[in-house]
């Protein structure tokens, strides 16, 4: 086990070498620059400012200086925000993503799973139909929907919670459920056939013999078992969480570093797309390696 | 909705009360809540270039005048009064006894630091063409002149700075209002680098203060109880907040999240119209197409004026853009002295037969023509809109190109396209902010027009003091822009549209759409 881990370790180096490699060439090669406006600069001043970051350097030599950067832990200054260093804004911005992230996970698996168990106990009735349309829609409606659809009611219509924001927790409200939709949907389709499995092996009807009542068998004796498909679920959710919230954070006016992302891009910010890049792919490559480790943990079949 | 029984509508409020909580104290105060549109990228005066920039550090810093908040003349600022020498070149301002923050005097020796600041090439400030019109200012930025003595700007003593222009400079008061020529406190930025921005560390100068700013989130400014002109402000507190989502932003509006906001969906113009708090009035901007002239077929006058006449500006105003936008055929908009020049009227016969004597009769072999714009959703109504009207009116089939913002900066600016959407704000009020970007080899050009003629009228009216004389000169160079060379063609002239709370008073219409904090009220 260790020995594995230690391999994957030194995996990593390579791999952020070649995104950081890739995404920095790419950026050079879209067209335009970080100073391009819509009024011109006169040359002097343009050549003056471009001096001041480096761009007068040759494309090596720049990539070079970076690499040096990056592998002292500074991710440089950012060319739209002048008065702020990115790894300031990445400070800044992903406590507020991870809050995010977790609360959508924490929607996911509360109301997913619940929800997926009662369907599974009610099996081809009422609550189970119901629970799987709603999880069907739950996949299929994108965040870029149902997030103006919950604007429109919760903050139009009844006046219940603001727009958009951050600050208090009436403002985590709707972007958790927005960007936690899809993956209540998929808890909640996992642990009900999770549960549908477990409720009708032998151990189960013992349980019921005994004359225990209902509840208890389902929570005690089920739903352990049910929910391992769940767990091992949430790894690639939580990446998926942590690292997806652009549009969510975009509609709801939220402070991430999943803004960044898009519009630092938009604008040529070669250092902030850049250091958001390598922190985003640094984050997945790490949760990667954290799943793996957990399937060896909860299935004895898996050994490395 | 009315059959809803009333213990449901008691049960909805209660649990509504309990979510939003009673209203405190806040709302007692004057407390005006912006939304900006966008995160400000700096608050650093020498630095910033844009508009939500300039609605936060004009209040927080002051220049030498301020505007007038109604029609945006310079009034007193930082200088109490000053002396313009007979040849417009020599501007001496006596400054009053005001203070920084932090209690220290602010002296014409920190007018001196912060104008060196911009134009020193080491900055790399991007505004620094705003201070060329200084006596070797662009020298300075180029490192023609190594000695700043030599440039126009002068500490005679603590309390009087003398300036001298390149040129008569007749907007040279206006420009003392911009951001760029604020002064800034040495001593701060000396002691905290880019830093001194920051709550805490930053020293200002003007009716507000810096209370908090977390990127992203919100910015709040604080009235400055210290400022010269603090009994003017009743304001307390100015809270900026960054949505960059339109769509979203529109909604905090709605949801009274927000006082104002500066711009609307284009596709809520129809909703928003019918609301009280909508309002469109004239900007000092002109949407318009660039022609480049260097590249067939719009290198062919005729070819130019018969596209521009194939366009009823009417219709696309009142049926497209709809928020009350003025249709114009001249590029300069009306201001304060100046008459823009009526150009081509629109008139498809006429164009026809322009366009049949450049040989495209009936548009029979026209070259493939692509027309540029950026991803944006009111140009994509506007460019569609016209394109219908060329094959309409002439028979001819433009097709569209959309790419992203920087990617059209960087066509443009390489003459990499047939005909382009664009539009210019100006950055003062003076013709000269739309006249003077067309000469020959103008960075702002991006045409590849050059007229002798015109660079000469231009370069005289920079010569010129009597503003009559002035005003002739611009006419003339914008009669060969807009009537017998078009290598543009204007559409129509922006219009501020916004929302704003009914609340607010002291909210004046302007063509530079600045509002002023100190001069704003809220009323309950």
């Amino acid at each position: 086990m260790l020995r594995y881990l230690l391999g994957r370790l030194v995996g990593f180096p390579p791999v952020l070498l070649v995104i950081v490699t890739g995404s920095f060439f790419i950026m050079r090669i879209a067209p335009g620059g970080p100073f391009d406006m819509d009024r011109a600069l006169p040359e002097q001043v343009r050549a003056n400012i471009e001096a001041r970051y480096h761009l007068n350097e040759s494309v090596l030599e720049q990539y070079v200086r970076y690499l040096g950067d990056v592998v002292r832990g500074d991710l440089g200054p950012s060319f739209r925000y002048p008065d702020r260093t990115v790894n300031e804004l990445i400070t800044l911005g992903f406590p507020v993503s991870l809050t995010l992230g977790l609360c959508a996970l924490g929607v996911a698996v509360l109301i997913g799973g619940t929800a997926g168990v009662l369907a599974a106990i009610r099996h081809n009735r009422a609550v189970d139909y119901l629970t799987m349309s709603l999880a069907l829609g739950g996949v299929s409606i994108p965040n870029f929907v149902l997030g103006p659809l919950l604007i429109m009611v919760f903050a139009l219509w009844l006046g219940w919670l603001p727009v958009a924001g951050w600050g208090t927790w009436r403002h985590l409200v709707m972007p958790s459920i927005t960007l936690g939709a899809f993956y209540t949907a998929y808890v909640a389709r996992l642990s009900r056939a999770g549960m549908l499995e477990v409720i009708l092996q032998d151990f189960i009807r013992t349980a019921r013999a005994k004359g225990l009542r209902e509840g208890v068998v389902v929570v005690r004796h089920a739903l352990p078992s049910a929910v391992l498909p769940v767990v091992s679920y949430l790894g690639p959710a939580a990446a998926g969480a942590l690292t997806g919230s652009v549009v969510v954070e975009t509609i709801f006016s939220v402070p991430g570093i999943g803004r960044y992302f898009v519009t630092s891009a938009l604008n040529r910010d070669y250092t902030m797309v850049l250091g958001t890049v390598v922190f985003y792919s640094g984050l997945l490559v790490a949760f990667n390696l954290i799943v793996d480790c957990l399937y060896a943990y909860l299935d004895p079949r898996v050994t490395y | 909705m009315k059959r809803i029984s009333m213990a449901g509508v008691v049960f909805v409020a209660v649990v509504a009360a309990a979510l939003v909580g009673a209203p405190g104290a806040a709302a007692q105060e004057q407390v005006f809540r912006i939304n900006n549109m966008v995160e400000p990228e700096s608050l650093d005066p020498g630095v910033v270039t844009g508009v939500p920039e300039h609605r936060i550090i004009s209040n927080l810093f002051e220049g030498l005048a301020v505007n007038d908040p109604k029609d945006l003349s310079p009034q007193p600022g930082m200088a109490r009064s000053w002396t313009i020498s007979k040849d417009g070149l020599i501007y001496t301002f006596q400054l009053r006894d005001a203070a920084w923050t932090d209690g220290r005097k602010v002296t014409a020796h920190d007018f001196v630091y912060a104008w060196e600041r911009v134009l020193n090439p080491k900055s790399g400030a991007k505004y620094a063409q705003q201070l060329f019109y200084l006596k070797n200012g662009e020298e300075y930025n180029k490192g023609k002149v190594s000695d700043f003595g030599q440039v126009g700007v002068k500490a005679v003593d603590d309390k009087t700075l003398q300036v001298t222009l390149r040129a008569p400079t007749a907007y040279f008061l206006d420009l003392t209002t911009f951001y760029t020529l604020y002064p800034v406190p040495r001593w701060a930025i000396e002691a905290h680098g880019t830093d001194w921005v920051k709550p805490g560390k930053i020293v200002s100068n003007g009716p507000f203060r810096l209370a908090s700013w977390v990127p992203q989130r919100e910015l709040v400014l604080e009235k400055n109880p210290a400022h010269w002109d603090a009994a003017t402000t009743k304001l307390q507190k100015a809270i900026f907040i960054p949505t960059d989502d339109i769509n979203t932003a529109y909604k905090q509006f709605l949801a009274g999240d927000s006082d104002w906001i500066p711009t609307v969906p284009p596709a809520q113009i129809d909703s928003a119209k019918q609301r009280a708090e909508y309002y469109a009035t004239p900007y000092l901007g002109t949407y318009y197409f660039r022609f480049n002239v260097t590249k067939p077929p719009a290198n062919d006058v005729r070819v130019r004026k018969a596209l521009s006449m194939a366009v009823d500006r009417e219709a696309l105003t009142k049926f497209v853009t709809k928020a009350g936008e003025i249709p114009t055929s001249s590029f300069v908009p009306t201001m304060r002295g100046y008459e823009g020049v009526r150009g081509l009227p629109f008139d498809p016969a006429a164009a026809k037969k322009l366009l049949a004597e450049a040989g495209y009769a009936d548009g029979k072999g026209f070259p493939k023509t692509e027309l540029l714009y950026n991803t944006n959703e009111l140009h994509r109504v506007v460019t569609q809109a016209v394109q219908q009207m060329w094959r309409d009116n002439l028979g001819l089939q433009v097709e569209l190109v959309n790419v992203e913002w920087k990617v059209y900066l960087n066509q443009q600016a390489k003459l990499d396209y047939q005909i382009s959407r664009a539009g210019w704000i100006g950055d003062y009020v003076d013709p000269n902010t739309f006249l003077d970007m067309w000469i020959t080899g103008g960075g702002n050009n991006q045409t590849g027009w050059s007229n002798k003629r015109y660079d000469e009228l231009i370069d005289r009216a920079g010569r010129t003091l009597d503003p009559k004389e002035r005003m002739k000169l611009f006419n003339e160079a914008e009669r060969l822009l807009v009537v017998d060379e078009t290598p543009i063609m204007p559409l129509f002239t922006y219009v501020n549209k916004g929302m704003l709370s009914r609340k607010v008073k002291g909210w004046h219409p302007n063509i530079l759409d600045q509002h002023p904090l100190k001069f704003i009220t809220l009323e309950r």
